[in-house]
């Protein structure tokens, strides 16, 4: 898994709640046997038409908003646990995703995915998501050391709740297999107990 | 302080904890299918690791599997691949599947309870938010993610921080053609989308003690659609008598022993929750949902509700529905009953008793879809094909068919479904499609008036539709 310490970056906008892993990958590009190529069909019944035809109107669309940020309406990420949904985030580009409220399954399968969710206050996300429509240019600095997301060139930030283990585990790129394989001994010795 | 029915079971299978850090949970079974395992499988390859317990998962193929002519070979082709893919892994790795064709073939939630995998007091995964069904047995049941599937097949277990508790409670008694799908509708219509996030959710009271098992399941399947990473219903004599005999169930004395240990489980009476809601069944009518997601309901006598919410009017242009309308009247053109929601024998039952005798709507496309090979041979013995067919219906084979629009089944642009299934995201069932989520008498009855109808005035029809 890649490492994650801090970020700078621009942010592109999704004002929109409830957005579901349905929305984020459609269950018919789940074909796939491996982890590539998801990125291309992020979002994909919202990016195009059903013809094929680009949706200009749907914020990835729009050439003045870029970066590796995307800040999204409450409740993000929920509905089915597929990790694809991760993936796909991950392999269109996006490293950090924010929202006012995450849903668990999502939550955990981006955090083993070096995608990292940071929750802000309700009140907070609307104020990232009028900047970043007013001004795009908005850069948005993101520290997982510190836990604080703050708007570039401004005073304004927020701290961010991260559980601790698996915030040693974004910043030393280490993932969960690693640290069970190493408890082996425990998990035979429970079922020798039961 | 007295525990909970989930503290008992997650207690019970604590292997260590991290400091200041999640858990080490033992998972009993582990279940896979298709779509969320083959990464996991890649993933150990790579990585050089064993499966550590084989015989502790058990695969079925349900998600890309064709509803028709299943003897022959599917037609698409990444979806044969992925198929393959999981026969080749489950070889080489020494893991029971039951394969497309194999008679115990089904959607993996109802595959695994009618074989007696499920068992009460277990803890149990599967890379499919809808594994919270197995909870009405008093399991910890839960959804993983593919890297989780990747952790299980090394370890038996997973990392978790503890959820926090919730109880949902419903007391009285259910009214006549109100069924579990209604029930877990309202709760959701009435508690949102996000209330069960973070936490597990309990079923209490009288309507879920006096609930099938099937029941049960339909409603600890929709635990996810409020967030809640799953949902739990105290194992009972219902359970017991459900599990008994089974192919995988405990035997004999160690039946018994089983038992004796299940019935500990129940929540003390002096146990606190995090968290709690009680509902009158009295309330509880026959439901329907207007928007694009699970929460957006309403009973079918009601009409949409008015909201200036932007994410709420997008999802009514996406329904082509107005604010303030109601939905009975409305054409519908596609039913489908099944998903691991609603395509056990007791949900074909309830079409069957309302469809008997009369006729499917010409202009319904109605898809019939059992879960797994054993209802689809119960429905033929209890002779509901043939009161199907009589009426005009087909009876498909099993599989997750309509429910996500990976298979064939898909529904069309714009039209509607009134669905069994438990979501109705923008394009879930096929690109551009409307679904309208309800119970299987809902269904049926919209299936053969060709649009939604007010069932709760059918009354005489309904005396014969137990809940």
């Amino acid at each position: 898994m890649e490492k994650f310490t801090t970020l700078t970056s621009r942010a592109i906008p999704l004002a929109i709640e409830n957005v579901d892993t349905d929305q984020i990958i459609p269950a018919r590009f789940l074909k796939a046997t491996d982890k590539q190529g998801f990125g291309d069909n992020v979002f994909r019944d919202w990016r195009f038409h059903k013809n094929g035809d680009i949706n200009s109107d749907f914020s990835l669309n729009n050439p003045k908003y870029s970066g590796s940020i995307l800040v999204a309406g409450d409740n993000f990420g929920c509905g089915s646990s597929r990790e694809h949904a991760a993936w796909a985030l991950v392999g269109y580009g996006f490293k950090v995703i924010v929202s006012s409220f995450f849903a668990d399954i999502f939550k955990g399968n981006a955090l083993n995915n070096g995608l990292l969710p940071v929750q802000v206050s309700e009140g907070f996300l609307k104020l990232l998501l009028k900047t970043v429509e007013a001004q795009p240019e908005t850069n948005l600095e993101v520290n997982l050391e510190n836990q604080t997301i703050s708007i570039s060139n401004s005073d304004i930030s927020e701290s961010f709740e991260i559980d601790p283990y698996k915030k040693t585990c974004m910043i030393n790129g280490y993932d969960d297999i690693d640290y069970l394989l190493s408890k082996k001994e425990h998990i035979e010795a429970f079922e020798m107990s039961r | 302080m007295g525990k909970t029915l989930f503290d008992k079971v997650w207690d019970a299978h604590v292997v260590d904890s991290v400091q200041n850090g999640p858990q080490i949970l033992y998972i009993d079974k582990h279940l896979i299918h298709e779509v969320t395992s083959p990464q996991a499988f890649n993933e150990l390859e790579a990585r050089g690791i064993p499966i550590f317990r084989p015989n502790q998962i058990v695969a079925t193929a349900d998600h890309n599997t064709p509803t028709l002519n299943q003897d022959l070979p599917i037609k698409d082709a990444l979806s044969r691949k992925q198929l393959e893919q999981l026969s080749k892994n489950c070889t080489k790795n020494g893991i029971t599947l039951y394969e497309l064709g194999h008679k115990y073939n089904g959607i993996v939630h109802v595959m695994a309870p009618e074989l007696g995998i499920t068992q009460p007091g277990m803890t149990m995964v599967c890379g499919d938010s809808h594994t919270s069904t197995h909870g009405a047995f008093g399991t910890i049941a839960f959804g993983i993610g593919t890297s989780q599937v990747a952790q299980v097949f090394a370890s038996q277990c997973l990392l978790l921080t503890k959820p926090k508790s919730l109880r949902v409670t419903v007391n009285g008694n259910l009214k006549n053609g109100v069924l579990p799908k209604d029930v877990i509708l309202y709760i959701i219509s009435k508690l949102g989308t996000n209330s069960g996030t973070g936490y597990f959710c309990e079923y209490a009271g009288d309507v879920f003690e006096n609930m099938s098992m099937e029941g049960r399941m339909t409603v600890c399947n929709m635990s996810i659609e409020m967030g809640a990473r799953g949902g739990m219903i105290a194992p009972d004599e219902t359970t017991f008598e459900y599990v008994k005999d089974r192919e995988f169930a405990p035997k004999g004395e160690a039946f018994d022993k089983k038992v004796a240990y299940w019935k500990t489980l129940p929540t003390d009476a002096d146990a606190v929750f995090d968290k709690e809601y009680v509902f009158d069944a009295e309330d509880i009518e026959p439901m329907v949902t207007y928007g694009t997601n699970p929460g957006m309901g309403i009973k079918i006598s009601e009409t949409i509700p008015v909201d200036d919410n932007a994410s709420f009017k997008k999802s009514l242009e996406y329904m082509n529905f107005e604010a303030g309308e109601s939905l009975i009247n409305k054409p519908i053109n596609y039913v489908f009953i099944g998903s691991c929601t609603n395509s056990r024998i007791e949900d074909f039952r309830v079409a069957a008793s309302f469809i008997k005798g009369k006729q499917k709507a010409d202009n319904v496309t109605a898809w019939l879809v059992p879960g797994s090979k054993q209802v689809e041979a119960q429905i033929i013995e209890e002779g509901l094909k043939a009161i199907f067919e009589d009426a005009g219906f087909e009876l498909r084979q099993p599989g997750c068919s309509a429910c996500l629009a990976m298979n064939d089944d898909k529904i069309p642009q714009g039209e509607y479904c009134v669905s069994t299934s438990n979501r109705n995201f923008e394009g879930r069932q096929g690109q551009g499609s409307r679904t309208i989520l309800a119970s299987p008498l809902v269904a049926a009855a919209t299936a053969v008036a060709g649009k939604i109808v007010d069932v709760t005035k059918d009354i005489e029809t309904l005396e014969t539709v137990s809940h």
